[in-house]
């Protein structure tokens, strides 16, 4: 006897039968009838026509009719208020009852009906049960408060439940605490200002104590509670630690998950140099390989969750790497995650493995797998160097395979390997080149032209390839057509006696044919360059490269900060944080690590992060400056670079290589091109006849967009201190101050002479420094200085001087000498002046960067008193060579993530944070720096520059 | 937290639907089946997929999907957790876990649906407390109650509901008091080309039947712990005791349920019990190939390997296969392309083999890919790992126990590549 015969119908209307056989005076025919109700309502049926009929079983001893009845009331009370007020009397009587079961069953029943008329009758049971001297009824009644707050969340508050909820946080009862403390968290979670679970380490300790007696679930909830708290010092942290390590061997896996959570977040505050540091994190590598062996759906939420502690601290997986390797009938979903994670873990000391297993992978029958596979292989030759030769050779050996897909693929990472070790394997463009014809993916074609364009003066056949292209130019893709223009212009630059033909037909077939604005102001620039300075366009469309960064797909490390605070839950398995896509965002509330605090040390107030801003608003990366731009030019196909492009003199502000690489420097933000001489007011005859005005204005709209961003003047200057006073130098004063414009430093003199006699012959020298720093011409004062005269001298510096460090860092030895007699002084140079104009960074490999840089190397300070708002401290600091690469709004704070260079290649990454409506306008400003000894000097530049 | 649940069979019907919260529309697995058809196979269905206003996150068993819908900010891997021991329980409950059984038993499985959530939070998930409100259903019991006219659902609050002990329920009594351990080890591991391990480690678990009266506390001790470095426990697993001592002390649940779990990792202490020798071409611009693999026993430490099965994807363009096997029988199925020899036993005076002819579809090119073989073996009496249960102990009852403990060894996800 089955229930399937509930599903059995009969011609006469089913519902018409039912309320007959409901409305019966036998008990087992009413139970019958109910069952086959429920049967309906099972696969969606609509029984709610039955509801009066329904409802008058309730009244009954028998309790699985009266559960059955309960189901069905839950979904259908709803659609029937008034009838469901029908069944407040037998509920208010149930939560009477003796049994605990019943009072339990009533009170959560009436919770799942979700009618503001019967809410109001609920209360009075509710706080009945809520006491209720039975656990059972107790905890179920915690949970019911959730649901009420759910439904009428003021009724909660006037009545005064969540007290009550908090009180049973202290229940004797480890299940009763864990259902209160998950019931705190899912009001607080649409309520973040409520400040519900508002923990101290009293309550800490009883949830830690209930955290090892209640159920599995319980201790899900509590661990996710956990994690919320900011313990006060180190000590607290480990101790808190030390109790939830058990939980890493549970059997639950999301047990296990949210316990690593809890410690990867405490951990933050513990110090590298503690024995239990490393205790902790050898701890964690065996449970979380352990989910690796789970079923394939949980398999896939860890990997997305180890994807994130990998790149957080990737020494806890780094001997880990077999784990991740794919067997050939993993789901796809997880074997797509294996290989991420198998690249973030391939260094030197594995690569030969992971080497043999991704070219394993690129045989097999998934054509998605084997691409990533392929170009996985390409991102390990640039990752770990050492291995780039056989990683080339395995690249080879799979272009040989001749499947479409995977030669395509090759052809892409190859590009980038070429990129990344210029003049190393050109030899293999013999074989790319044999592979054109089968060529049809736009990023393959967009890669081997790119290729043939950059190599043509080894491809003795260069313009015949880049001819059969460009039959079919309105055919290809946008980026396949920049590139073909990109490489034909290269190709005419270093063979412009053959190809003059070939570089005019594909600039008319860029300006005049296409429709794509894009490729018709690459058209017009290159056409512009080449007919007005053929060498300027040379050595922008043919300068250096900058280097593509090793690491790509990072997360950007504030939101990785956020997202490890998120692990197990859906914003880990997302990568982006929950204001990016809960529904309704509800104000989330934005979780950051806690800072380090040891315990002797002062506690300062640990930073959270205030509730309140708006949701949806906060973007999941960083926005460039440049993004417009970006977004205008940036459709073709870009490796990441690892720096800007470098500066040469022919073209101002170091413009140059935005149309050279072609690729993608283009996103570089606007400042670059403006006052490039050229284009501004180009010559009448310098532009092609067809280039009529419209295009002029065109190109000048495109100019708009970035005007305004930078503008030619140097970096601050200090007003002239005296250096030398004439008591000390025999008459002689010396003040100056240093200045720099344009990419010269120089220091700016003024000699004045206070002595009797006329001084002459002056000549300077400096003791070495830290930077370098040297006169680069000789002090020339051309007359000799009469008594009570002064002369201003700009001396020009550079930077090539013999290095020696100095104490304090900045200090300079001058001696200056004139007929009478040697005098020596020193003096303080603002760092600023050492920063240099391609001090930009590129996003990607600012990520990288900051992430690569030890924690210890972070140090932070604030600049009081800075009334600016973020665009005039941007502005500001851009002039001096101080550079904004992202800029994003957080919990109404303006951050500004900024890159800076010094004269001797250290880069230096700020983080910004302006609070506008902060009545101190104080900017804090944390600065990472792998030579951190110089962070004390940026800071003071940043203080000099923003307060002048 | 969980707000409604679909069950969805292959041929995408969804056949049942159970709301903790609001009434979901089923309009919303129409995004679950837009992803099932891009994934072509439903194994490779991503498990968590977002809509515009909900998030699905599903589980793949026994030819079910099992949907969940969630609202908000939920840990995917709890609502994954909670879903399998949905399907546990009704495997536990129907004896399997199918289409038909769920429909048969709607009733009770919606009972039981209500049972494990409210509003969302997991309520009861242990089988035995479950038992107890809602006894599972027999043949007997449904003829009894159609005469008695009493009903499957218990009236009683059940006792380990509330106690430390949740796992346990109190007043077991027993007339043959027997604990039996089963320590089952399976070997992952991928073989290269030549035969070498890229990959091997052990998956080890120590199944219980526990049928024992009264309040029994247990502890079970190993002859070489130290094996035991990563290990999961069941919840009645005294953790203090095995951080101190290497014992595992325990008061168990009552009935069959799984103790420990643990893996064995380093790579010198897993040995591969068998070897094959492969050797499968196809010839360039011909329409057949040559199939030939030998299997042979390699560290099997003296036991007899059996229930030797070989699956192999061969490749999209392999018609039909011409094979003789030395012994056991071979299908291939031409449609899914799977070749599934059931080898069974080895023994080492004539190693099992299977040769022959590969037909592959003429003009097609010659595949690129080479199958992997996937091994399925078991070795009887013998824990892979070395690990050996010294002694089991009881305290806090009076009787003499029935104890036993067996190993076996298993092949896990062992795959050969050639």
């Amino acid at each position: 006897m089955t229930d399937s015969k509930y599903f059995t119908t009969t011609k006469k209307g089913e519902i018409f039968e039912l309320k007959a056989e409901l409305n019966s005076d036998k008990k087992e025919k009413k139970k019958e009838a109910v069952k086959k109700v429920i049967a309906s309502m099972t696969v969606g049926k609509d029984v709610s026509a039955l509801f009066p009929d329904v409802v008058n079983c309730m009244q009954t001893d028998n309790l699985e009719l009266k559960k059955l009845v309960y189901l069905y009331l839950m979904n259908y009370a709803k659609s029937q208020p008034d009838m469901a007020i029908m069944a407040v009397n037998t509920f208010v009587k149930d939560c009477e009852d003796p049994n605990p079961l019943i009072r339990a069953l009533a009170v959560r029943t009436m919770g799942c009906i979700r009618v503001d008329k019967i809410t109001e009758y609920l209360c009075e049971p509710l706080r009945k049960c809520l006491k209720d001297e039975d656990p059972y009824v107790r905890k179920t009644a915690a949970v019911c408060v959730a649901k009420l707050h759910d439904i009428n969340a003021q009724l909660v508050e006037d009545q005064g439940f969540l007290d009550t909820l908090k009180d049973l946080i202290s229940d004797s009862n480890p299940m009763v605490v864990a259902n209160a403390v998950a019931a705190l968290s899912e009001i607080a979670e649409s309520h973040p200002s409520s400040n519900l679970l508002d923990l101290n380490p009293q309550s800490i300790n009883k949830l830690l104590t209930a955290l090892n007696e209640c159920t599995e679930w319980g201790q899900i909830f509590i661990l996710d509670c956990l994690a919320n708290y900011t313990p006060k010092d180190d000590r607290e942290a480990q101790s808190i630690c030390e109790r939830v390590t058990p939980r890493l061997s549970h059997a639950n896996s999301a047990v296990v998950l949210s316990a690593v959570k809890v410690l990867m977040k405490f951990m933050e505050m513990l110090s590298k140099d503690l024995d239990y540091y490393g205790t902790l994190l050898k701890k964690l590598a065996p449970p979380l390989v352990t989910l690796l062996s789970a079923e394939p759906e949980l398999q896939y939420v860890a990997l997305r969750n180890i994807n994130l502690i990998v790149q957080k601290r990737p020494e806890i997986l780094k001997h880990e790497m077999k784990v991740f390797f794919v067997k050939y009938n993993d789901p796809i979903y997880v074997k797509l995650e294996k290989l991420d994670i198998m690249i973030r873990l391939a260094s030197q000391a594995n690569i030969a493995q992971v080497l043999a297993e991704l070219k394993e992978y690129a045989t097999e029958v998934d054509v998605d797998f084997v691409r990533k596979a392929v170009r996985a292989i390409g991102r390990c030759a640039i990752k770990v160097e050492q291995s780039a030769e056989r990683c080339v050779s395995t690249l080879l050996d799979l272009i040989q395979t001749k499947v479409n897909y995977v030669v395509q693929e090759a052809i892409v990472v190859i590009k980038d390997i070429f990129r990344k070790y210029p003049n190393k394997y050109e030899s293999v463009i013999a074989t790319l080149c044999e592979n054109l014809d089968s060529l049809d993916e736009p990023e393959a074609r967009a890669a081997m032209i790119w290729i043939v364009g950059e190599y043509a003066e080894r491809i003795d056949n260069a313009d015949e390839l880049l001819e059969s292209f460009l039959e079919g130019f309105h055919d290809e893709s946008t980026q396949v057509q920049l590139q073909l223009l990109t490489a034909i212009v290269k190709l005419f630059l270093k063979k412009p006696t053959e190809t003059q033909e070939l570089v005019q037909q594909v600039l008319s077939l860029a300006t005049q044919d296409s429709d794509n604005p894009d490729l018709r102001d690459r058209g017009y620039i290159y056409w512009r360059l080449l007919s007005t300075d053929p060498v300027a366009a040379k050595e922008v469309v043919l300068a250096e490269k900058p280097l593509i960064s090793e690491e790509t797909d990072l997360i950007e490390p504030t939101l990785l900060d956020e997202l490890i605070c998120y692990i197990g839950t859906l914003a880990s398995v997302y990568h982006k944080p929950p204001s990016a896509f809960v529904e309704g965002g509800r104000g989330v509330v934005h979780k950051s690590l806690p800072p380090r605090t040891a315990s002797s040390e002062s506690t300062e107030s640990p930073e959270t992060a205030p509730a309140g801003a708006p949701p949806g608003e906060q973007p999941d990366v960083i926005p460039a400056q440049g993004d417009l731009l970006g977004d205008l030019l940036n459709l073709d196909l870009g490796p990441p670079v690892s720096g800007p492009p470098l500066a040469t003199t022919s073209v101002q502000m170091g413009a140059v290589d935005l149309l050279g690489g072609g690729l993608d420097s283009l996103v570089c933000p606007g400042p670059l091109w403006i006052g490039g001489p050229n284009f501004v007011a180009p010559p009448a005859a310098a532009v092609p006849a067809s280039l009529g005005a419209p295009i002029g204005s065109g190109l000048s709209d495109l100019f708009d967009l970035t005007s305004g961003v930078g503008t030619l003047s140097g970096s601050y200057v200090a007003p002239k201190a005296v250096w030398l006073p004439a008591m000390k130098a025999k008459g002689l004063e010396i003040s100056g101050t240093f200045t720099r414009q344009v990419g010269s430093i120089s220091m700016d003199l003024q000699l004045t002479n206070k002595a009797l006699q006329v001084m002459t012959d002056f000549a300077i020298q400096f003791n070495r420094n830290s930077f370098g720093l040297a006169p680069a011409a000789p002090l020339q004062v051309h007359a000799p200085l009469s008594p009570n005269q002064t002369v201003e001298i700009s001396l020009p510096l550079n930077t090539v001087g013999s290095v020696m460090k100095m104490e304090p860092l900045n200090n300079l030895q001058v001696a200056v000498k004139n007929n009478i007699d040697v005098f020596y002084f020193s003096t303080l140079y603002p760092l600023h002046i050492l920063f240099v104009e391609d001090g930009k960074m590129d996003r990607q490999m600012f990520l990288a960067t900051w992430k690569d840089i030890p924690n210890e190397n972070e140090a932070q300070f604030q600049i009081r008193d800075c009334p600016l708002n973020a665009e005039a401290v941007s502005s500001k600091l851009q002039s001096s060579n101080i550079f904004t690469i992202a800029k994003r709004n957080v919990e109404g704070q303006d951050m500004l993530y900024q890159s800076l260079k010094l004269t001797n290649g250290i880069w230096v990454l700020a983080e910004l944070r302006i609070q506008p409506g902060n009545p101190s306008f104080t900017v804090r400003l944390s600065l990472k720096c792998r030579a951190p000894e110089v962070s004390q000097h940026v800071y003071q530049a940043y203080e000099t520059i923003l307060k002048n | 937290m969980i707000h409604s649940l679909f069950l969805i069979n292959c041929s995408g019907d969804i056949f049942l639907e159970k709301h903790w919260k609001s009434v979901v529309s089923q309009s919303v697995c129409d995004y679950f089946f837009e992803a099932q058809e891009k994934a072509a196979d439903v194994e490779n269905v991503p498990p968590v997929i977002s809509t515009p206003h909900h998030y699905l996150i599903s589980i793949y068993r026994d030819k079910l999907f099992f949907v969940s819908v969630i609202q908000t900010e939920v840990p995917p891997l709890f609502v994954i957790e909670f879903l399998h021991r949905v399907a546990d329980t009704f495997q536990d409950y129907f004896g399997e876990c199918s289409e038909a059984a769920i429909k048969d038993n709607v009733v009770i499985v919606y009972e039981l649906l209500e049972e494990m959530l409210d509003n969302g939070f997991p309520l009861a998930t242990e089988s035995n407390i479950l038992k107890e409100l809602i006894k599972p259903p027999t043949i007997l019991r449904s003829v009894v109650n159609s005469i008695t006219g009493s009903s499957n659902v218990g009236d009683t609050l059940p006792t380990g509901q509330l106690s430390n002990i949740p796992w346990r329920r109190a007043g077991v009594k027993y007339t043959n008091n027997e604990a039996y351990f089963d320590v089952v080890e399976e070997i992952d591991a991928i073989i290269d080309k030549s035969g070498s391990t890229v990959f091997a480690e052990i998956q080890g678990v120590i199944d219980a039947c526990i049928k024992l009266s009264g309040m029994p506390d247990l502890s079970l001790s190993f002859m070489n712990p130290r094996l035991l470095d990563d290990v999961s426990f069941h919840p009645c697993i005294r953790f203090k005791r095995w951080e101190s001592e290497r014992v595992l002390s325990f008061i168990p649940p009552d009935g069959n349920f799984r103790l420990i779990s643990y893996r064995v990792s380093s790579q010198n202490l897993v040995a591969i019990p068998v070897y094959v020798k492969h050797n499968i071409s196809f010839k360039e611009n011909s329409s057949c190939g040559r199939f030939d693999i030998t299997i042979g026993p390699k560290q099997n430490m003296g036991k007899t390997i059996e229930g030797i099965t070989v699956t192999v994807h061969m490749p999209k363009v392999v018609l039909n296969m011409n094979l003789t096997p030395t012994q056991g029988n071979y299908t291939f199925d031409p449609v899914t392309k799977v070749l599934t020899w059931d080898v069974g036993k080895i023994t080492p005076q004539k190693l099992p083999s299977l040769k022959g002819l590969v037909n592959l579809q003429s003009g097609a090119p010659k595949p690129e890919e080479n199958p992997s073989l996937n091994i399925q073996f078991k070795i009887q009496q013998l824990a892979i790992s070395g690990l050996k249960v010294n002694r089991l102990d009881m305290y806090g009852e009076k009787y003499k126990p029935f104890k036993g403990v067996k190993y076996v060894t298993k092949a896990g996800k062992f795959q050969v590549r050639t």
